[in-house]
């Protein structure tokens, strides 16, 4: 159980670091990431902006800071809400069966037919591109998953002695989902939350760089690196930084959830 | 000294896992001699299987062997090139596997699966095959060998899937054939049938029999030599009659010590009111849907009558499909019935969700499964305090109490409440189960195949535990088993069901001694069983041999 494998701490590593600059970019930032400073227009980095300015000169490390702040409170807000929505789903489809979990599972295919990111896309257009809009939206975009996966494991513990047992002893079905059912979909959930943090953090990052995230200047990796494209041939360091904060992350997150599968949930191993 | 050459000889055969470096196997050694059947019994963990997968180069490389040699007809297995061992499985050693159901190929005709072995292993003609295949089928008594070559393997039921599989392995006509529990999942009649055809078929052309088993009755009836293995040693081996009528190590005394022996007949006075009792009982299941109609209701249980006495153990035996585990679980309010009618001290009960509480806080379940009747992520204390949950007037700290005693009862200890099920061994485990199940001084308990899951000396051990408890509380009981002999050691009482009927029902004595229908007698004549004899020891032989 001692041995962390190269991959796991790599991930850990990676993910922690962005919560530390999430959070650390909430309260303090090296510059203002607003203040506009038209003196130091696009410039490289040096020794006062350590990864350059942008086109209104605005401090491009204060930037991505806050841009994680922004992006990590999204995907955090965005899995707590399709997980939550999901398990509930899930449970209920899963365990009792029959046609409540007929009709539920027939929505829920029908949602499932839609790719995450392009159902995101159009509910955007209901709700109006903001944050909030982006969480809605990824979070009903990705509720369906969540229901797959928690009702293929309720449907497995169901059939498990235990949960006879329960109904044996005389206990009512909420009381036998909360306490025999939940605990037991936490492995399964703990994984898929944390490689769904990584999916809805590129989902977010996509959006906003379409323009449907969240609107500049508020800063978000995606619409940074949207805003450091035209001058991608002056100024490369406007879409390097971003891109590799987006890549790094996403594999630190990856790297962590194949981690926890395989230590959380022997049974998803591939 | 060796007069006759061995088919195999396994000589201080040591094996060790890769990386933990856990030791499997200790120089074990045992010799089979042509056509000879040899049995290896042991518990689970001893070792047994690893040894005879050895014998076929089967293990997974990761298990290393560290020690001693395999020599199968002078040649040393564990030293062959992977092609001159492929050679050598199917052609001179065959295996048959405990699983009918998912050792052929769901997707092959079983003339194809047939012909596969012949066509890699015999140059002959097509014709030639097509005549054995026939033959063989002929032989293990499909009654039309020519309809079976494109049948697929679904279409056969599990037993006769068996004996596909032991013909599709004697084809070859193999030196050796290891059979690697090959009856366990099959009902007893069955099961009869099936080693009966082995062994008539492997006598025919000589072939050497391994026998792995953990049921030593079995081994014993059929075996002429036994080796007992015990946590990866040989304990002891010889000639069966021998070794039986006078085991010299401890541990295969402990075995057949444990093995269980009819208790004396208790009287179990008729109250006037039975403590459960089930009238006209029929449980039909939704058929299975086509892709627009639904298809007709299966029947599980076709009209059951049965009364529990206060105080008594009541058996129900019967094969897989005979409804026995539906009865159960009706009974317990887990199925809705679809008519009939469950009285609990003379008044009826509904399902478990509208059930009435007395019902409820007196009707409580063992199940068979110890690995999954309990919640891994509850504690032992939290398990056993849940089945006090609805026990009225009772504060948290009698219930903690209450919890203490219930652990102490099964012989486990009060020590065991903050550890998790992962953490216990199954027999640990199902004591825990009993524990729960007793904790709320029920007067009625279902136990469905509780022991069935469990080793021997285990076995042995819960089985006592239970009828104590059940002697000291007094609580009735529907103990539901396929084992005619835990049977025999426990009920008060039996019913035989199959098909969802009740066959017969009497005193256990009555059942056992004197049955009265053709199905009671051809399950008991179906059981191999071990006889104790005056020294000690045991002799193997068959129940109702002398009467009709």
């Amino acid at each position: 159980m001692k041995d962390i494998s190269p991959g796991a701490l790599c991930g850990a590593v990676l993910t922690g670091g962005l919560l530390a600059v999430a959070l650390l970019g909430a309260v303090w930032t090296p510059f203002d990431p607003m203040a506009l400073n038209f003196a130091a227009r696009l410039a490289a980095p040096d020794a006062v902006h350590w990864l350059g300015t942008d086109e209104f000169g605005r401090d491009v490390l204060s930037r991505l800071f806050a841009g994680a702040t922004t992006s990590v409170w999204i995907s955090f807000v965005t899995v707590a809400l399709a997980v939550s929505a999901g398990t509930l789903i899930g449970v209920i489809s899963g365990y009792f069966r029959g046609w409540t979990d007929r009709v539920l599972m027939m929505l829920n295919d029908a949602l499932l037919a839609f790719p995450g990111i392009l159902l995101a896309l159009g509910l955007l257009a209901i709700f109006g591109a903001n944050q909030y809009g982006i969480v809605l939206a990824l979070g009903l975009g990705y509720t369906p998953t969540v229901v797959r996966i928690v009702r293929g494991t309720v449907l497995s513990l169901r059939e498990r002695e235990f949960i006879e047992a329960s109904r044996v002893m005389g206990n009512s079905d909420t009381y036998t989902m909360l306490r025999h059912i939940l605990p037991n979909c936490i492995a399964p959930l703990t994984v898929l939350a944390t490689s769904m943090f990584g999916w809805v953090l590129l989902a977010e990052s996509a959006l906003s760089f379409l323009g449907l995230g969240v609107p500049p200047p508020e800063p978000t990796w995606g619409n940074m690196l949207a805003s450091g494209r035209p001058f991608i041939s002056q100024a490369v360091w406007l879409a390097i930084f971003p891109g590799l904060c987006i890549s790094f992350t996403l594999l630190g997150v990856n790297l962590l959830g194949d981690a926890l599968r395989d230590r959380l949930d022997p049974r998803m191993r591939r | 000294m060796q007069k006759i050459p061995h088919v195999l000889d396994v000589r201080g055969l040591s094996l060790e896992a890769g990386r933990t470096g856990i030791r499997i196997l200790r120089n074990i050694s045992f010799d089979v001699r042509p056509g000879e059947i040899v049995g290896i019994v042991g518990e689970s963990g001893s070792g047994k299987s690893m040894a005879a997968r050895a014998v076929m180069g089967l293990n997974p490389p990761e298990i290393r062997q560290t020690a001693g040699a395999i020599n199968f007809e002078g040649r040393d297995v564990g030293i062959l090139a992977k092609r001159d061992l492929r050679a050598l499985r199917g052609a001179r050693i065959g295996m048959v596997f405990q699983e009918p159901m998912t050792s052929l190929n769901p997707s092959m005709t079983i003339g194809q699966q047939l012909e596969e072995g012949l066509r890699l292993h015999v140059k002959t003609t097509r014709q030639d095959r097509q005549d054995r295949i026939l033959q063989i089928l002929d032989q293990i008594g499909l009654t039309d060998p020519k309809a079976a070559l494109a049948a697929m393997p679904h279409h056969f039921s599990g037993g006769m899937r068996q004996r596909i599989m032991l013909a599709s392995v004697m084809l070859l006509k193999p030196a050796l054939l290891i059979a690697d529990e090959p009856t366990t999942a099959l009902d007893a009649v069955i099961q009869r049938d099936v080693l009966e055809l082995m062994v008539s078929l492997t006598r025919e052309s000589n072939t050497a029999v391994l026998m792995i088993s953990h049921d030593l009755a079995m081994v014993a009836s059929y075996s002429d030599r036994v080796v007992v293995m015990a946590q990866g040693e040989v304990v002891e081996q010889g000639a069966t009659s021998q070794l039986l009528a006078a085991p010299r190590h401890p541990y295969t005394q402990k075995l057949l010590s444990a093995l269980p022996r009819r208790a004396a007949a208790r009287v179990i006075p008729a109250a006037s009111v039975p403590r459960v009792e089930v009238r006209g009982l029929v449980v039909d299941y939704p058929g299975r849907g086509g892709l627009l109609r639904r298809g007709a209701p299966k029947r599980a249980l076709n009209g059951i009558d049965l009364s529990v006495q206060p105080g008594e153990i009541l058996a129900v035996v019967g094969g897989s499909g005979s409804g026995k585990t539906t009865l159960g679980r009706t009974i317990a309010g887990l199925i809705a019935p679809t008519a009939g009618e469950i009285r609990f001290n003379g008044a009826p009960v509904g399902t478990a969700r509208t059930s009435d509480r007395a019902y409820r806080l007196n009707c409580q379940m063992v199940f068979q499964d110890p690995y999954s009747s309990l919640d891994p992520r509850m504690t032992i204390g939290a398990l056993v305090a849940e089945a006090l949950r609805h026990t009225p007037g009772l504060s948290a700290q009698a219930r903690h109490a209450r919890v203490g005693e219930a652990l102490d009862e099964v012989g486990l200890s009060a020590d065991f409440a903050p550890r998790y099920p992962h953490q216990l061994s199954g027999g640990q485990r199902q004591r825990v189960a009993i524990a729960r199940a007793i904790a709320a001084r029920p007067q009625f308990v279902i136990a469905d195949e509780p022991v069935s899951a469990l080793d021997v000396t285990v076995r042995a051990q819960v089985l006592h535990l239970f009828a104590d408890l059940q002697r000291r509380h007094g609580f009735s009981c529907l103990f539901i088993s396929h084992d005619l002999a835990v049977v025999e050691q426990i009920a008060d009482r039996v019913v035989v069901m199959a098909q969802g009927r009740v066959i017969e029902q009497g005193s256990r004595d009555a059942i056992f001694d004197t049955p009265r229908e053709g199905y009671t007698r051809d399950l008991l004549r179906a059981i191999p069983t071990l006889f104790p004899t005056e020294q000690g020891g045991v002799r193997p032989g068959w129940r109702l041999a002398s009467g009709a």
